[in-house]
């Protein structure tokens, strides 16, 4: 038997190089007695032993991590029980892998208590304050009664978080102390008399204030705070009254009259009334009339309508299908990958797009939630046509030369029917009141094109679409604009 | 107000704050206070540092700047009408009591929220302060969570967004037509908006700049929101597609769902019941199966009566019961997908039964150590040794599930 003793601190390395220096000599777990400081030595300590071969094997990273964790649970037969599953290890790697192993299932169940302790200790120690408040490093102490060894893999913790003030942390088996900025740690002591802290008792006004008694859920509380905690919590002492009073307060608020509104009411209320802003011109209010648009449903779940933006007295008018994901979001027309298509095809084409006025078809993004992302859908018949009577609106501010009708949605606003758009696209058609509209496919479709080529020659033809557009509006202004330079004064 | 202690105004302005759900302390930055120049440490992971006998958690500083406020929304213990006791924090008290709350160890942050005094921009502008406070002055490395207020200038929302961790706005309630009932002066679309714009600013924080240098981090632990459930007639269909459009639409970390619960000094325009728990409790469940066990809005809401979902039985076991075609799974050899939709596994469990049996075939009490529930798995689920025989096709299965049955009392 060989007895290996481990110290109290520093204990997971201790158990790794013992455990790396076993394995050297190729001692079996039954030739081993694991034990602490405090354990006894027994009759069998120290007869001599000699292992087989050398083992020679990789640890897996898991197995490191479970160790050092492990080490700090207070079972004493924590380290046998390490050493006897790196054993089985050697020969079955896979193991670590095999959570249904008996043996496995226990030491990650050990491990998972451990960081409970750890976690528990991270959120119930409560410090006191035991110098000056106004001193340049003020300095704190608590006391706390960990389940297992936790102090010390946990002090560090307090370390990262508490580095500009001095602290301890005492419990009966060790005390971390932090004192300008180095970490160290002492045997453990009884439970000290620590001053009265005046924080404490606004944190107990705190903790009284935020329980809500009209839902009282006390097991809820009890399986996350256990009991054993209790004793050095300082708001615990307030549950029991609180769970006590909870059903009179709750029954109180249900029976209570609704009481008149105070006058201060009145006050707010018109205060209140002056911050809404209100309507000016027609022309200025149409984005703000679009905003509030409920004609069809779409808008319950887009984020915002997207009016049309662009000079008033532009001579182009470009009008799309409807705002997609980016344009929702930012509430500005043609600013997602459509739009970014657009602006590349239409500057090799000459278009500049900010002398025109761009908007929708559509003011609402239709959209289908599928997971964290939102599939695109096309507007049907009725929303287009509950939306055009903004398109109409948009029209009539403008009053636009041509009218660029890009893809079927916009051409079924504009011209009542929206299929063949690929027969039809560089065609010009009349509307009822005279104005041109050239009709080109959306950008949209070129971004969904999976073949290179057809993408390229649909492209092309884009583009041309794009340049009749200039050819067609500069021959649209130049004669108005001819005729009142050729008139006389 | 003047007069008024500190513990006091304590007292009031967290009980003015209990009712929003957050209290999450988790995913932002990681970081540190080791070089002994400021206070505090954010490790990703949220701790709670102790539980109210509401159930809870207590893990930020929650507190309303002040509880005055110019809106009257009915459901609210803070609406204008109300004749509740009123209080307001000075930038200085906030700052004091987070630091003196974090130094003891009570805390892991602050989460500020406010009632709307004057106007939303100066509402905005005095929590920034304190936030700006915090982090500057007192170099304060813990997590902060702001409430922000939809119609703050653009700049302030800015500046909240580079000093906190997470902000968030709350929906309220699941529909717009709800909204105008019950907090006619809130705008829906304002608030989506206000979203959305949070949501692109995220985006564009996290791109690196032209120069290659990142950008500074804007809310890095997201966005999140609230709806307050059972002040309105929406059913849980409405709910869930409102949180689904949400979390799709805002990239929301979280909807927390609260129930309705009475409130001092009420308006009489709202059920003074006792808050449906359960219910709150089924609907955190379903949005759990939405996000992390691929089921679909559609799936879990079709079985469901009126759109409501099973009080007594878990969604996804109500799920598995209507859709017993689809089992007894086979633990060893079904694909991840179809695991998840086991009633009584979590995606632990599911990972862990995966990770093993590229090795061996699993049995009944492998999937027991593993952290599976086979009481509920049982009879949905066949192992080594372990089939559930006709079990899945008995009338009586729903039964086996519900609470036993209680003796009504005779008084």
């Amino acid at each position: 038997m060989r007895h290996i003793t481990l110290p109290d601190t520093g204990t997971a390395a201790a158990w790794r190089e013992a455990a790396r220096s076993c394995l050297k000599e190729g001692l079996s777990p039954a030739d081993i007695l694991w034990g602490s400081e405090a354990s006894e030595r027994s009759l069998f300590d120290d007869q001599p032993v000699s292992g087989a071969a050398p083992v020679k094997m990789t640890v897996p990273r898991s197995f490191v991590s479970l160790a050092e964790t492990v080490c700090w649970h207070r079972d004493a037969d924590r380290f046998a029980r390490l050493y006897a599953f790196l054993w089985r290890l050697k020969d079955a790697p896979h193991l670590i892998a095999d959570r249904g192993d008996r043996e496995l299932a226990h030491l990650r169940s050990m491990e998972k208590s451990v960081h409970r302790c750890q976690h528990k200790m991270k959120a119930f120690v409560r410090f006191r304050e035991i110098g000056e408040r106004d001193a340049a490093r003020r300095s704190f102490a608590a006391w706390f009664e960990p389940t297992h060894h936790t102090v010390e893999p946990t002090a560090d913790f307090f370390a990262r978080r508490f580095a500009d003030m001095d602290w301890r942390i005492v419990t009966p088996e060790k005390t971390a102390i932090f004192l300008d900025g180095r970490l160290s740690f002492a045997p453990g002591q009884p439970k000290p008399d620590l001053p009265d802290d005046a924080g404490e008792a606004l944190w107990l006004t705190y903790f009284r204030s935020i329980f809500n008694p009209a839902r009282l859920k006390v097991q809820a509380m009890t399986s996350e705070m256990p009991k054993k905690y209790w004793k050095n919590l300082p708001e615990a002492a307030t549950i029991p009254d609180l769970i006590a009073n909870a059903p009179a307060r709750a029954r109180a608020m249900a029976e209570a009259a609704p009481t008149l509104p105070p006058v201060r009411a009145e006050k707010a209320r018109q205060q209140l009334a002056a911050h809404m802003s209100a309507w000016e011109g027609p022309k200025e209010a149409l984005p703000a009339a679009i905003h509030d648009c409920t004609r069809c449903p779409l808008h319950r779940t887009a984020t915002q309508a997207v009016p049309g933006v662009g000079p008033h007295d532009a001579a182009l008018m470009i009008v799309g299908e409807q705002p997609g994901d980016q344009e929702d979001l930012a509430g500005l027309p043609f600013v997602g990958p459509a739009g970014q298509l657009f602006d590349r095809v239409a500057e090799a084409a000459g278009l500049r797009r900010q002398e025109a006025f761009v908007t929708n078809a559509v003011k609402h993004f239709k959209f289908t939630p599928r997971g964290k992302r939102r599939l695109h859908q096309r507007p049907n018949s009725g929303e287009i046509e509950h939306c055009r009577w903004w398109l109409d609106a948009e029209r009539a501010l403008v009053k636009p030369k041509l009218i660029l009708a890009l893809g079927a949605t916009a051409a079924e606003a504009l011209t009542g029917s929206g299929v063949n758009i690929l027969r039809r696209r560089g065609t010009v058609e009349q509307l009822a009141d005279g104005t041109p509209v050239l009709l080109a496919v959306h950008p949209s479709f070129l971004l969904r094109l999976p073949d290179p080529a057809e993408r390229e020659r649909q492209t092309a033809l884009f583009e041309a679409d794009l340049r009749c557009a200039m050819e067609m509006v500069a021959a649209l202004v130049a004669p108005t604009t001819a005729a009142a330079l050729a008139e006389p004064r | 107000m003047t007069g008024k202690t500190l513990e006091s105004k304590l007292a009031i302005l967290s009980d003015a704050a209990k009712y929003d759900a957050s209290c999450a302390s988790s995913g932002s930055t990681k970081r540190d206070s080791r070089d002994g120049k400021g206070l505090g440490s954010n490790e990703g992971t949220g701790i709670c540092h102790a539980y109210a006998p509401d159930g809870r958690c207590i893990s930020l500083l929650k507190i309303l700047m002040t509880n005055f406020c110019i809106y009257d929304c009915a459901y609210c213990i803070n609406r204008v009408s109300s004749n509740v006791p009123r209080a307001r924090f000075s930038v200085d008290e906030v700052v004091r009591l987070t630091i003196d709350f974090y130094r003891r160890n009570y805390i892991e942050g602050l989460f500020l929220s406010s009632g709307v005094i004057r106007s939303p921009d100066a509402t905005m502008s005095d929590m920034v302060q304190i936030v700006r406070k915090l982090r500057e002055e007192e170099n304060f490395r813990g997590y902060i969570h702001l409430k922000t207020i939809p119609d703050a200038a653009p700049e302030l929302i800015e500046e909240a967004g580079r000093l906190a961790d997470r902000l968030s706005i709350n929906v309220e309630l699941p529909t717009d037509a709800s909204m105008e009932t019950f907090a006619s002066e809130k705008n829906p679309g304002q608030i989506r908006r206000a979203m959305a714009d949070v949501r692109l600013r995220k985006e564009a924080a996290s791109d690196t700049t032209h120069t290659g240098r990142k950008a500074a981090r804007f809310a890095p632990a997201g966005q999140s929101t609230q709806m307050i459930v059972g002040a309105d007639g929406s059913n849980d269909a409405a709910i869930l597609g409102e949180s689904t459009r949400l979390y799709s639409s805002y990239q929301l970390k979280r909807v927390y769902y609260s129930a309705f619960s009475p409130i001092p000094d009420s308006s009489s325009r709202l059920p003074l019941v006792s808050p449906p728990l359960v219910r709150e409790h089924r609907l955190y469940q379903a949005d759990w199966l939405l996000r992390f066990y691929g089921f679909d809005l559609e799936e879990i809401v079709s079985g469901a009566r009126g759109g409501n979902l099973d009080l007594e039985l878990d969604p996804k076991l109500a799920w598995a019961l209507l859709h017993r075609e689809m089992f007894p799974v086979d633990i060893n050899r079904a694909e991840r997908e179809l695991l998840l939709r086991v009633p009584g596994f979590g995606v632990k469990t599911v990972n862990r039964i995966l990770s093993t049996r590229r090795y061996r075939t699993i049995r009944y009490e492998d999937v027991v150590r593993m952290g599976g529930s086979m009481k509920k798995a049982g009879p949905f689920v066949t192992a080594q040794g372990w089939s559930p025989g006709g079990l899945i096709d008995t009338a009586q299965l729903r039964s086996r599930f519900l609470p036993p049955p209680q003796q009504l009392s005779l008084l």
